[in-house]
């Protein structure tokens, strides 16, 4: 760790919280959520459920009608409101970057505001820039001049140049072309594990709100919370109809996604490499399809056994094997997914280096789900601490 | 030999003099318009039921001529530089108000939001924000405004030569000398395209955050 200080999260305690506008209109009703610290949590939910209005109460930008919301134990309105702004980072849909300023001057806002140096602001920008993942020598540049995904990378670095203990974050991603909130999102998930900032997020978007989410809130129509949970049990019991729904028709396969595919029986027998022996095949002959893969063990095709000739294996007439999956690092979603698509019905498991580990069959696959969803039930509801992607 | 440049000794200036003359009695009520402009405008964003009837005073009194205000200013201020001034202040006040409105205004939501946000209290966030954003459609009413005050003050002939290049007229008729006519319609013509350019310069200066190619919006010109 380096020698910085470092500004953790902070724990945020909202209690019976309500909005109501002078027409009457309830946009928050007695919302009561404990936020943990260092962790993200998602406020997820259809447009016009109070998920924006709660997060700005946050710090302020709606001060709320009833209830009190704690900061670490302490009331947010006991502290002037530039200063609690000021200790929180904020991210926008669209970035709303100051379009006449630099992107390093964007960034150095707070820093500025708080009292440091041009030149101390300005090195800590430049600092964040790295962080996020942009070029530094796009630091003197102006925001038109930059793409909708790197005004966004700037938007976090803005947030985070005072270092706040706390983040929030109002959809921010969901301008962006799916390619590029994907890889904002990995980003954030990144900075979270070097950071750990408690991060509040606003999504309308529940794949967003499963794959980054430690905590998940939905909340429905007229501001209520409608269930408060780590992302594998919303998936596993949704606490209704409406959360079902939510969810979508999928929730089954996409809680595939919490469990490491690691502990599949893989098996061997029906691989074999290019230039295997008259002996080899025959061995591996009663599978109804055999794995080919070149000298070096990296997958090439699938054949019928009958097919192949020892010593000279054609690889021209070989089926495609599909997307491999790697044991380690993905999750049985991904495996699945794998088999789906596999013309044999065999998903093909492989090492980091991209050689054959061995294959899975789908009903091996469906087995290993049963156990996995046994196992889970039996565990209650362990907390989980996030997705394997 | 009576030239182009001879000017009047009735007149008691030089040609020279006339264009500083007439640049004083053109920009000066600009400048003060701008300066009732700006709260004025603020106000109307703050307040908005407030814009409707601002905006149909401004151009009822862009409706009034000139030589209106002068009959009712004439008793207070005399044959002045001021008398002429004053109406040309106000003329600018139907360009300038609407120009810092739709300027402010035309600044995104999320960037309000997100200064709100990071903790900019509403004056510093109309300092550093907002009107810096304003900038292109406040200096597209300028030179509206600037255009407009300069063919404007040669009106100021009319009452005991305070029209500046506009006495040049005047001095044409007196004298029949139809080269003083086109002297002031040229040197008129020449210094409003100059100052344009100017504004023009100036803008590009402060707003290097701009696209080139300019998406500032520009007002109709208003013909008066």
């Amino acid at each position: 760790m380096s020698a910085h200080r470092r500004v953790f999260g902070a724990l945020i305690r909202m209690d019976s919280v309500t909005k109501r506008y002078p027409d009457g209109t309830v946009a928050v009703d007695r919302l009561s959520l404990e936020i943990p610290d260092r962790s993200i949590t998602v406020l997820v939910g259809p447009s016009g459920c109070g998920k924006t209005t709660t997060l700005r109460m946050i710090n302020r930008m709606v001060e709320p009608s009833e209830g009190t919301i704690l900061l670490d134990g302490e009331d947010v309105t006991r502290q002037p409101v530039t200063t609690l702004r000021r200790s929180m980072g904020y991210v926008i849909q669209n970035a709303g970057l100051f379009q006449h300023r630099t992107i390093v001057d964007n960034i150095a806002t707070v820093p500025r505001m708080l009292g440091r140096s041009k030149r101390e602001a300005r090195e800590r920008a430049a600092e964040l820039m790295e962080r996020v993942g942009l070029d530094t020598a796009l630091a003197r540049r102006y925001p038109y001049q930059l793409s909708g995904g790197q005004q966004q990378r700037v938007g976090v670095a803005r947030a985070l140049a005072a270092d706040p203990p706390v983040l929030l974050m109002d959809e921010p991603f969901s301008a962006v072309d799916p390619v590029v909130r994907k890889g904002l999102q990995d980003e954030l998930l990144r900075i979270q594990d070097e950071l750990g900032k408690t991060i509040v997020f606003v999504t309308h978007d529940i794949d967003e709100a499963i794959r980054l989410g430690t905590m998940v809130a939905v909340m429905r129509e007229g501001g209520r919370l409608a269930q408060y949970a780590p992302p594998a049990e919303l998936l596993s019991a949704p606490a209704d109809a409406f959360v079902e729904d939510f969810l979508g028709a999928d929730r089954g396969v996409r809680r595939l996604s919490f469990f490491p595919a690691a502990g599949l029986e893989l098996t061997t027998v029906p691989v074999v490499p290019v230039d295997a022996t008259a002996k080899r095949l025959g061995a591996a002959a009663k599978s109804p399809y055999l794995l080919v893969t070149d000298v070096d063990g990296r997958p090439l095709g699938w054949s019928e056994p009958r097919d192949l000739t020892p010593g000279d294996i054609g690889t021209d007439r070989l089926l495609p094997y599909g997307r491999p999956f790697t044991p380690g690092t993905d999750s049985l979603r991904a495996a699945l997914d794998c088999a789906v698509l596999s013309p044999t019905g065999w998903a093909v498991a492989v090492d980091a280096d991209g050689k054959v580990l061995g294959v899975v069959s789908q009903s091996a696959i469906g087995e290993a789900i049963r156990t996995a969803h046994a196992g889970h039930a039996g565990a209650a509801s362990a907390p989980v601490t996030g997705a394997v992607s | 030999m009576n030239g182009f440049f001879d000017i009047p000794s009735d007149l008691q200036n030089t040609w020279a003099g006339l264009i500083g003359l007439h640049l004083r009695e053109a920009l000066l009520p600009v400048l003060a318009g701008l300066v009732l402009a700006l709260p004025l405008a603020q106000l109307c964003v703050r307040f908005r039921w407030l814009y409707p009837p601002v905006l149909g005073v401004t151009t009822v009194l862009y409706a009034v001529p000139s030589l209106a205000f002068f009959v009712v200013l004439i008793d207070y201020t005399g044959q002045t530089e001021l008398t002429v001034m004053i109406p040309l202040a106000v003329y600018s006040l139907v360009v300038l108000v609407p120009a810092i409105v739709d300027g402010v205004r035309s600044v995104p939501q999320e960037t309000l939001a997100a200064a709100t946000a990071m903790g900019f209290g509403p004056v510093r966030r109309y300092v550093q924000v907002q009107l810096p954003i304003a900038v292109p459609a406040l200096v597209a009413g300028l030179r509206v405004a600037v255009v407009s005050s300069i063919s404007l003050v040669s009106v100021g002939a009319l009452i005991g030569n305070q029209g500046a290049l506009g006495n040049l007229l005047a001095a044409a008729q007196k004298y029949d000398r139809p080269e003083l006519a086109a002297n002031s319609v040229l040197t008129t013509a020449l210094l409003a395209i100059a100052c344009d350019a100017a504004l023009v310069g100036l803008r590009a200066l402060l707003t290097p955050w701009m696209p080139r190619g300019g998406r500032g919006r520009r007002p109709a010109v208003m013909a008066k």
